[in-house]
């Protein structure tokens, strides 16, 4: 799984960061990620210790604002939840839809000391 | 360490290679010692000021996307490609599917017609790399170590190594995986997932991320059909479900089975796109 690639990108941004605003460690990361967005969570705790060993975010509180999957059904707009990419319209049945929220993966925010 | 795959531990290094250079430059390594020596007379004094306002907190609204180094680096790459004209694809799918007998088949079948260059990607080894260096086409092994799929920096070091002519075919073969590469943009034109009849009916919802970012689903190994309990139309109803805009071509690498629907998709898109 890519998490651990994922976990460097997070240390690498925390880093330019934490660097740009003269400060030397993160107290609070906050993240957002959708349940789309290809992320299992627990993989990301898992590669998380090691990624961020001997970083800004060594000491840092995980904060993680997950967001949920919506769509658009393309054919009658129907606005409706969507749990996997393969869920179709619940009052159509078109697999047709854009996807409104859910693939997200930022750094949102960084408390840093 | 990645509990799945073993990615990015600290032996991860990642190589991009020649095959042909490579035979060229084997050689032995041999041992160096460096010596240093230092002074250490250091004459300063230290003079602190304390400011004893200890809970200073600062919040960064960063608000940045993770992928944001891969995605401008993808964009770098198909800027380039499309000011030379490459038509970039990316063959994605699970270890074993047939992606580099099929790259192999369409390189010796079309190769007086396209001009194409490949980029290898696998965890270690030149044998992809090699396979195709045999029928004449110049090739770029990335070996990513314990890395589970190609990014697209490593895409442009490569590029940089194999001067592509312009008005070519750049076909990108990414690491036999169906999950991490499907969240990395190479900056391709179009990107291909490959899927055998010896895979189950359900792999497009079994993992969905693929078969949603992809353009093309060929369907490999169609001559083992008279052997397998698979059926076709359900596959293809499930990849739907998960991309409805999907464009499938059935085929088979190892008779040529259905090979003139692909490669006259490749030569049209090619030309135009």
């Amino acid at each position: 799984m890519h998490e651990l690639s994922i976990a460097l990108g997070i240390v690498k941004i925390a880093e330019d960061e934490t660097k740009k605003a003269n400060a030397k460690m993160v107290e609070l990361i906050e993240l957002e990620i959708g349940t789309l967005a290809g992320i299992e969570f627990e993989s990301l705790d898992f590669v998380w210790p090691s990624a961020v060993k001997d970083t800004v975010l060594e000491n840092a509180i995980k904060k993680i604002n997950v967001i949920k999957g919506k769509g658009k059904c393309i054919d009658c707009d129907t606005v409706f939840d969507i749990n996997y990419l393969y869920d179709s319209c619940p009052k159509c049945g078109s697999n047709f839809k854009g996807i409104i929220q859910g693939k997200e993966l930022r750094v949102k925010a960084l408390e840093v000391a | 360490m990645c509990g799945t795959c073993g990615c990015g531990s600290e032996e991860n290094d990642v190589l991009i290679q020649n095959p042909k250079e490579v035979k060229v430059h084997q050689h032995d390594h041999h041992d160096h010692s460096h010596g240093h020596n230092h002074d250490h007379n250091e004459g300063h004094t230290h003079s602190h000021e304390h400011s004893h306002d200890h809970h200073h907190k600062t919040v960064l609204e960063v608000e940045q996307d993770i992928l944001q180094h891969n995605d401008v680096m993808a964009a770098r790459n198909k800027g380039y490609f499309e000011a030379k004209n490459i038509f970039a694809l990316n063959l994605v799918s699970s270890p074993g599917s047939g992606k580099t007998a099929l790259l192999e088949r369409t390189l010796q079948d079309l190769k007086n017609e396209l001009s194409f260059y490949v980029i290898e990607g696998d965890q270690q080894t030149l044998n992809d790399a090699d396979r195709i260096a045999a029928i004449e086409i110049p090739v770029i092994q990335i070996n990513t170590g314990k890395g589970c799929h190609l990014e697209s920096d490593m895409v442009y070091e490569a590029v940089k190594k194999l001067n592509i002519k312009d008005n070519s075919v750049l076909m990108i073969e990414n690491v036999g995986n169906l999950v991490c590469p499907s969240m990395f943009n190479l900056g391709e034109h179009k990107r291909v997932v490959i899927i055998s009849t010896t895979e189950g009916v359900d792999k497009p919802i079994k993992y969905p991320d693929m078969f949603h970012t992809s353009d093309i689903c060929i369907i490999n190994k169609i001559d083992l059909l008279p052997y397998l309990n698979i059926d076709i139309t359900k596959l293809k109803e499930y990849a739907l479900k998960v991309n409805p805009s999907l464009h499938f071509f059935e085929l088979s690498a190892t008779t040529g089975e259905g090979l003139e629907g692909w490669y006259k998709w490749l030569k049209e898109n090619s030309a135009n796109h």
